[in-house]
């Protein structure tokens, strides 16, 4: 038998003798192989996207909303009945090992007007803890204070979007005047950037007051109650589900519930929630990735299919190679890597396709791509292992053909 | 010792419960350095001769030994081994690769012969050289004539430097006058030493050979020396 590379270049010479069915063969292959790599890498994108999301609404986070109180066989959903007051806040904070800090979050859609424009922003109430807990800190100017809080002062923190839209780009916003719902706010502190959040939303379009001043001047509502959700953050990780039943069960306390009442407040861990969403994507991927994995074992029946059609037409090919001396081996090889090289050069130029395609539609979206190397890896084998499985038949057709009707074929 | 020897031999080709003997009992001899036509009626067994002494097909009894080794009974395995290095093939449809330039047309037994690409290409130059057509070894098959075709098909046959050309109706799609040049270059190549056995069904082109086989029924029916028609190829 001949030496590898004289193989490799016979199969070469053949595949270049015929490019146009070269390249549509390896076409079934490059489709299948992007199609994996592309469904896979946005899934992962998509993922860690989350995953990273939601981390930055802060480490250790857990959420504690009001409701779901069943009366007269109406149930409310989660927070539409405030049950949490501003007693049971602090007791959280103040009884509950385990608990670094407690914020409490109100909001609403409004206008905001400098100067110079107008814009609709979400504006929020909250004490300085929130920022402790989200790990979130000013690039220029001051946060919100106890104090603040506690002459429910007109001042304002803003987002850098808020910041950009109100003032422009590059102009000092510290100082300046921000009305909402007719009165004036100094704007005292710029927040650094965030991005975009969990569901897609622009976490620096926000403009955040004192609950105190919030509560009084823009949404008013009942004095005791907390409005929205409370932010608690725990001081490790390890110490989340600890604390989440200390709240349950504290909450059921104060609110004295019996054993048979149902929990008038609902709580939920980010962990919990990052859980939830990338399983869900997870599963998404999974199946994109199986349906992408079939297109390439069509490619693969597409190479045989070519493979096949080419030993019929090169019968009298393969009468000559034996004529002059080829050994059945010889031909067999010649073929097997005829199939091999399709399925390889079809599964590296899927493998850049994929991640060009998936690069650009997660741009699109607005997420990262994340090719993995292991899928990449997986696709090439899987390609390789088409070519090998879906040639070898072919090729052993060819090996075993009779050189004398071989040659006599028309 | 001659060349080749064949003994007793027969091919009955079997196609379900009919037997049909395409050679009975065929004794021959040649000889080194002959130059041997092979004629006969169409069903006379002498494509079925040729396939067997070309090594592509085995005689059902009997011994064919080639240069004094008996390969009746090879594997395909070996059989391709000594295709390779002792028979060129001459074929009546030239049978060239198409969009393969004559060149690489030419390297083909080489490749087998596992010759190195750099000496590969020199010797087919030169077989190419030596058939007239050293100008041409960039052309493809579609770019040359009937009998430019046949003449890369000789330098493939050659560049093995094989102890036997065969010539399976080697003018049998050429008009006269290119049949006769090719006849002449065979027997040139024949002067230089080579044995050349061909079948055809033309008189005129077997009057070339120095020796005249007719085949009937799956038998020799006559084997006679004679004068070659062509003045300088006599031995």
């Amino acid at each position: 038998m001949i030496a590898f590379g004289e193989t490799l270049r016979l199969a070469q010479r053949a595949l270049r003798r015929n490019k146009m069915r070269s390249f549509l063969t390896a076409l079934g292959i490059i489709i299948g192989v992007a199609a994996v790599i592309c469904m896979v890498s946005i899934g992962e994108g998509a993922k860690s996207r989350i995953r990273t999301q939601i981390e930055g609404a802060g480490t250790n986070v857990i959420l504690v909303f009001s409701g779901s109180s069943s009366s007269g066989g109406m149930r409310g959903g989660m927070g539409s009945q405030p049950t949490i007051t501003f007693d049971d806040l602090r007791a959280i904070q103040t009884e509950v090992n385990g608990v670094r800090a407690a914020a409490p979050l109100s909001r609403t859609s409004t206008q905001a007007i400098s100067e110079s424009a107008t814009w609709t922003t979400t504006v929020y109430g909250t004490t300085p803890e929130y920022f402790v807990i989200r790990n979130w800190n000013t690039v220029r100017g001051a946060q919100l204070t106890a104090s603040d809080q506690a002459g429910a002062a007109k001042n304002a923190v803003i987002g850098q979007t808020v910041a950009e839209k109100l003032f422009g780009a590059g102009t000092d916003p510290i100082g300046q005047i921000v009305r909402i719902r007719n009165a004036p706010y100094i704007v005292v502190g710029v927040l650094d950037k965030k991005g975009q959040g969990g569901m897609g939303d622009d976490q620096d379009d926000a403009i955040f007051v004192p609950l105190s001043a919030f509560a009084s001047r823009i949404q008013g509502g009942l004095s005791n109650f907390v409005r929205g959700p409370v932010y608690v953050s725990a001081t490790t990780t390890e110490a989340i589900d600890t604390v989440r039943r200390d709240i349950g069960s504290l909450l059921r306390e104060r609110h004295r519930l019996g054993p048979d009442d149902e929990d008038d407040f609902s709580t939920v861990s980010m962990a919990e929630m990052t859980g939830m969403l990338t399983s869900a994507t997870q599963t998404l991927t999974t199946l994109l990735a199986s349906i992408a994995f079939v297109s390439l074992f069509v490619g693969g029946i597409g190479v045989m299919n070519i493979m096949l059609v080419s030993v019929t037409e090169r019968t009298r090919e393969i009468g000559i190679r034996m004529a002059v001396g080829a050994q059945p081996a010889d031909i067999l090889a010649q073929f097997l890597i005829e199939a091999l090289t399709l399925a390889a050069i079809g599964g590296i130029i899927g493998v850049l396709l994929g991640i060009g395609v998936g690069e650009l539609l997660a741009s699109r979206f607005g997420w990262n791509s994340t090719p993995r190397t292991d899928i990449i890896l997986i696709a090439l084998g899987v390609s390789a292992t088409v070519g090998v499985v879906f040639g070898l038949y072919p090729a052993r057709k060819a090996s075993r053909l009779d050189p004398i009707e071989a040659l006599r074929y028309e | 010792m001659a060349l080749i020897e064949l003994q007793d031999l027969t091919r009955i080709y079997v196609s379900g419960d009919t037997e049909f003997a395409a050679l009975r009992d065929v004794n021959l001899q040649i000889e080194s350095g002959e130059f041997v036509a092979v004629t006969g009626s169409s069903g006379s067994g002498k494509s079925t001769l040729m396939n067997i002494v070309g090594c592509l097909d085995r005689p059902s009894r009997g011994h064919y030994r080639l240069g004094g080794r008996d390969v009746a009974n090879l594997t395909r395995v070996e059989l391709a081994a000594v295709r390779n290095e002792f028979i060129g093939f001459v074929f009546q449809n030239f049978n060239l690769l198409a969009r393969t330039s004559a060149v690489e047309n030419v390297e083909l037994p080489m490749i087998y012969a596992k010759v190195p690409p750099k000496e590969r290409r020199q010797r087919a130059l030169e077989a190419l050289e030596r058939v007239g057509l050293g100008h041409r070894s960039g052309h493809q098959p579609s770019q040359l004539s009937g009998g430019q075709q046949q003449r890369v098909a000789i330098a493939r046959a050659i560049v093995t430097r094989p102890k036997l050309v065969l010539a399976d109706e080697p003018t049998g799609n050429l008009d006269s006058a290119t049949s006769h040049d090719i006849m002449m270059l065979l027997s040139e190549l024949r002067a230089g030493g080579m044995t050349i056995l061909f079948v055809t069904h033309e008189a005129d082109i077997a009057a070339f050979a120095a020796r005249s086989i007719v085949m009937k029924d799956g038998a020799v029916l006559r084997d006679e020396k004679q004068v070659s028609s062509t003045a300088g190829a006599t031995p």
